[in-house]
């Protein structure tokens, strides 16, 4: 019996010539990774340790990301913990403000993932790398202090779904649509304690954006990690990021899977997540009128190049319409730099749009963004859960940025086309 | 290892942002967080929740979110037990790291009601509901973990090792 691709980056990392779904394993990790709400906590539980030297300080990342520029006193106390620590280990990957981005962003950017490592991080999206064709998932901070120490963690061995993509996906559908398409069709722990394996020829198809979006919402379905093959593009990213070495995983021809899932790229619309829960999809153009408060453009689902130049494609020469705010949040400076060279921040800005530094506030209900009761957001984030954007009676509608930019200029939930493109 | 207590139920799905919003997650004390634990989808909770009560869900206890807030909130509030019918992956490493008791048993989460008297012992995963006199077997940890449950959490068990 075969492995899939996550079974053999374990089984390497477990230092094992095989693993079966199901077993306990302890793999020596490539990265572990914390942001300034879950190191705080962490920092606190390797303070309990006998041990407290960390393992290796290259391979630790400390991101301040979700509340900073600091929101409050409190926020302001947790980063300055982090910062104290980064400075006490020398740890070498901290990036505070000025340096900083959304992690899930800024560490394939920064070239600290390749793949075939197997990466934790105190983050549940930290699923996201799992693009480059790594293991990684995520974990809490007890785990991540572990970790930090002994540079290894314990898994069980995750069986697999596989989704086998292929064909086309027409100009407005883009990786988010992908992800809504199969989380409306598994539902949110449709993939419990799995893996979520890609594979096909529509891959092809997909930009390296496109499939860190897809990746980046596997938790949405309950899964442990997402995967796509390594490809030409998967190489070309890597070396453009930087020259970490990396290693090729395939799944065996004879891997079994739990279920095999065929979706035909070709087919799909742009998809629209309606309150309160990932799962509740809906085609554009199956539904009524849905109009809106507030639009955010951004976070560590949608806030990479790709999507910041989808978003100013549409929103170009025209304007938001009168009662919505619109927020577009770079995820990361070099992104935000890009779009700022490439003339996207003037066009948001003309469009009556705001452009906030990178961070993670609004799509948690942080800051930068809060909804009032009663208030409708359409949102290219990953939660759409009750409260999740501020008040238990407002709605997050998760979609793509190309939905996302035509809803902020036409008030009510609308699709590109509606405008003509 | 038991534990005895009165029972809030709830639902599928609950997440971690229902049991403890991110707006608090500036704090990282437990106690501090406990004041808000569940309080977007029961703001009567923490009102009536009593040291050792215990909380029953149906499926996918906990997902969203990494936050060990959740499980800490959680403990901290006094519940000395989750019972669902499944838990999400994250949430379930959570708790046994924090050392807060859960047991997934489909059986239970479904006949348990909110106000009944349960009873748990953690060794066997014998769960009884003295309201209604009924029993029900939970799926019990193996080795691995009860060793880490045993110890403590993860960090004494690492300590001891």
């Amino acid at each position: 019996m075969g492995m899939t691709m996550t079974q053999k980056i374990l089984a390497a990392h477990a230092g094992l010539d095989r693993v079966e779904a199901g077993q306990l394993i302890k793999a020596n990790l490539d990265m572990v990774l914390g942001n300034d709400i879950t190191s705080p906590v962490a920092i606190n539980e390797m303070q309990k340790m006998k041990n407290q030297t960390v393992f290796d300080k290259e391979k630790i990342a400390l991101v301040m990301d979700h509340f900073i520029p600091n929101k409050d006193i409190k926020s302001a106390e947790n980063c300055k913990c982090c910062r104290d620590f980064a400075r006490q280990h020398d740890i070498t990957n901290y990036f505070d403000v000025g340096e900083m981005g959304i992690e899930h962003a800024l560490l394939p950017e920064k070239g600290l993932v390749a793949a075939g490592d197997a990466v934790i991080g105190a983050d549940s999206h930290t699923c996201t790398y799992g693009a480059l064709g790594a293991f990684s998932t995520g974990v809490g901070s007890t785990d991540m202090a572990a970790a930090m120490v002994t540079g290894k963690a314990w898994f069980k061995v995750p069986s697999a779904l596989k989704f086998v993509l292929t064909g086309k996906p027409s100009k407005w559908v883009s990786g988010k649509d992908v992800i809504l398409h199969i989380i409306g069709m598994i539902g949110v722990d449709g993939a419990l304690y799995k893996s979520m394996e890609f594979a096909g020829d529509g891959i092809a198809y997909l930009s390296m954006d496109d499939r860190f979006t897809i990746c980046n919402m596997a938790i949405e379905a309950g899964g442990k990690n997402g995967i796509f093959p390594v490809d030409e593009k998967t190489i070309q990213y890597m070396k453009e990021h930087g020259n970490k070495p990396y290693e090729i995983y395939e799944a065996d021809e004879d891997a079994v899977y739990d279920a095999e899932y065929t979706i035909d790229l070709s087919q799909l619309k742009p998809t629209v997540a309606f309150p309160h829960l990932p799962e509740n999809t809906k085609e554009i153009g199956t539904f009524g009128e849905v109009k809106i408060d507030q639009v955010v453009i951004g976070s560590c689902t949608n806030g990479r190049i790709q999507d910041i130049r989808q978003a100013a494609e549409i929103m170009k020469g025209r304007k938001v319409a009168k009662d919505v705010r619109c927020i577009v949040i770079p995820a990361t400076q070099a992104i935000y730099l890009q779009a700022m060279r490439e003339g996207l921040l003037e066009t948001f800005i003309e469009a009556g749009a705001v452009v906030s530094t990178p961070t993670c506030g609004p799509c948690l209900g942080g800051y930068m963004g809060i909804l009032a009761a009663g208030e409708r957001c359409v949102s290219t984030t990953n939660r759409n859960f009750v409260g999740r954007m501020g008040h238990v009676e407002s709605e997050v509608y998760l979609a793509s940025p190309a939905v996302a930019a035509a809803s902020a200029i036409i008030g009510k939930i609308s699709c590109p086309c509606e405008l003509g493109l | 290892m038991q534990a005895k207590g009165r029972v809030f139920k709830y639902g599928d799905n609950v997440d971690t942002d229902v049991i403890i919003p991110a707006r608090y997650l500036n704090a990282t004390r437990g106690e501090e967080l406990a004041k808000h634990c569940m309080e977007d989808i029961d703001k009567e909770f923490i009102h009536k929740v009593q040291p050792g009560d215990i909380i029953v869900a149906q499926k996918n206890f906990g997902c969203g979110s990494s936050r060990e807030h959740a499980p800490l909130a959680i403990k901290c509030a006094g519940v000395s037990c989750v019972i669902a019918e499944t838990f999400a992956r994250i949430f379930y490493r959570n708790a046994i790291n924090i050392g807060l008791p859960i047991i997934e048993c489909p059986e239970a989460s479904k006949a348990i009601q909110d106000g009944d008297e349960v009873e748990i012992d953690f060794d066997s995963g014998k769960i009884y509901n003295k309201t209604r006199n009924e029993s029900y077997q939970g799926q019990a940890f193996p080795p691995f973990m009860q060793k880490i449950i045993a110890a403590g959490g993860l960090i004494p068990y690492i300590n001891e090792k």
